[in-house]
C-alpha cells in the first residue's frame, strides 16, 4: 500500500500493518521515536495497536542528544 | 515609508517565544530572538553555568555557578532592555509545560538529552494541539554542513542534521550548535512573520 512517510509517498508491503510493524520493516533503530499516524500521536505502548491504512500520513521521528 | 528591518520589529514585538533549555541551543536562539526584535521570551532551564559550557553557550567566564535562566536573562537585556523575559529555574515536565509555555506562539525545543526532547514533542503534541514546536535534533561534531536542514510536519519543525549524536568522542562544538541554534531562530521568525512578504517586494 501506499502511504506518505516523513513527507515522501513510500510503498510498503501490506495492507494492514501497525505502526510497530513499520518500524520493523524500515528498520528505524533509534532508541527514542516519536510516532504520528494522521496528526495523531501514537505513543510507545501503542504502536501494536494503531494500524495503518492506504494513504494515511505517517511521522516517525527520532531522537538524539546534543543541545 | 518604513525600513524592513523596523517592519519586521512591529510585526514580532508583540509575540511571545518559549525557549525550553538555555544551554547550546537555547542561549544561542534565545539571543538571536532578541537581537530580531521578539517581544517577549519565556526561559525555561534548571542548569547553573559551567565552565565546560563556554565553548558554545553564550555566557561568560564571570557567570560560571549562575543559574543559565538568570544569566541568559542578562545577556538578554544588555543587548536590548526593552525585551519582556519571564525566567523559570526549574526541570521542565509534562506537567509543567503546558503551563510556562501556554500562551508562547512558538516554542523552542533547545534540549540536550534525547529523552527530554522526546518528552516535549510529545507533551505538545498530545496536550498542546496546534502549538508551533521547533525542535534541534542532530548537531554533534563538525563540518557536513550540506547535511543540516529544517523538516516540517504540520506544526512540528524538525532542525539539524538528524544523525549526528553527541557522545565522549563526538562533542558539541560552537559552529555546528550556532547553525542548528540559528537555524531554530530561523524558523521561529519564519512563523511569527507569517505571510509578511520577503524584503525584496518592499
Amino acid at each position: 500500500m501506499e502511504i506518505i512517510l516523513n513527507n515522501n509517498k513510500e510503498t510498503i508491503p501490506g495492507d494492514n500493518i501497525s505502526v510497530a510493524d513499520l518500524i520493523r520493516i524500515r528498520n528505524f533503530t533509534f532508541k527514542l521515536l516519536v510516532t504520528k499516524v494522521n496528526g495523531q500521536l501514537v505513543r510507545k505502548d501503542d504502536r501494536d495497536k494503531v494500524f495503518i491504512k492506504e494513504g494515511d500520513d505517517v511521522m516517525v521521528m527520532h531522537l538524539i542528544s546534543g543541545g | 515609508m518604513l525600513l524592513p528591518d523596523q517592519h519586521i520589529r512591529d510585526q514580532i514585538k508583540t509575540k511571545t517565544v518559549g525557549i525550553a533549555g538555555c544551554g547550546g541551543l537555547g542561549s544561542n536562539c534565545a539571543v538571536a530572538l532578541a537581537r530580531v526584535g521578539v517581544g517577549k521570551l519565556i526561559l525555561a532551564d534548571f542548569d547553573v553555568v559551567e565552565t565546560s559550557n563556554l565553548n558554545r553557550q553564550y555566557f561568560f567566564r564571570s557567570q560560571v555557578g549562575m543559574p543559565k535562566v538568570f544569566a541568559l536573562a542578562d545577556n538578554i537585556n544588555r543587548i536590548d532592555e526593552g525585551i519582556q523575559i519571564d525566567t523559570h529555574h526549574l526541570h521542565l515536565s509534562a506537567e509543567n509545560i503546558p503551563v510556562i509555555f501556554g500562551d508562547c506562539d512558538v516554542i523552542v525545543e533547545a534540549f540536550d538529552k534525547a529523552e527530554m526532547k522526546q518528552m516535549i514533542v510529545e507533551t505538545v503534541l498530545d496536550m498542546m494541539p496546534g502549538k508551533k514546536l521547533v525542535c534541534g535534533v542532530g548537531l554533534a561534531g563538525w563540518g557536513d554542513n550540506d547535511i543540516i536542514k529544517m523538516r516540517a510536519h504540520d506544526n512540528l519543525y524538525i532542525c539539524g542534521d538528524l544523525e549526528n549524536e553527541v557522545s565522549d568522542v563526538f562533542p558539541p562544538l560552537a559552529p555546528r550548535v550556532g547553525i542548528v541554534a540559528h537555524m531554530e531562530a530561523n524558523q521561529v521568525l519564519e512563523i511569527l512573520l507569517g505571510n509578511m512578504k520577503k524584503w525584496k517586494s518592499f
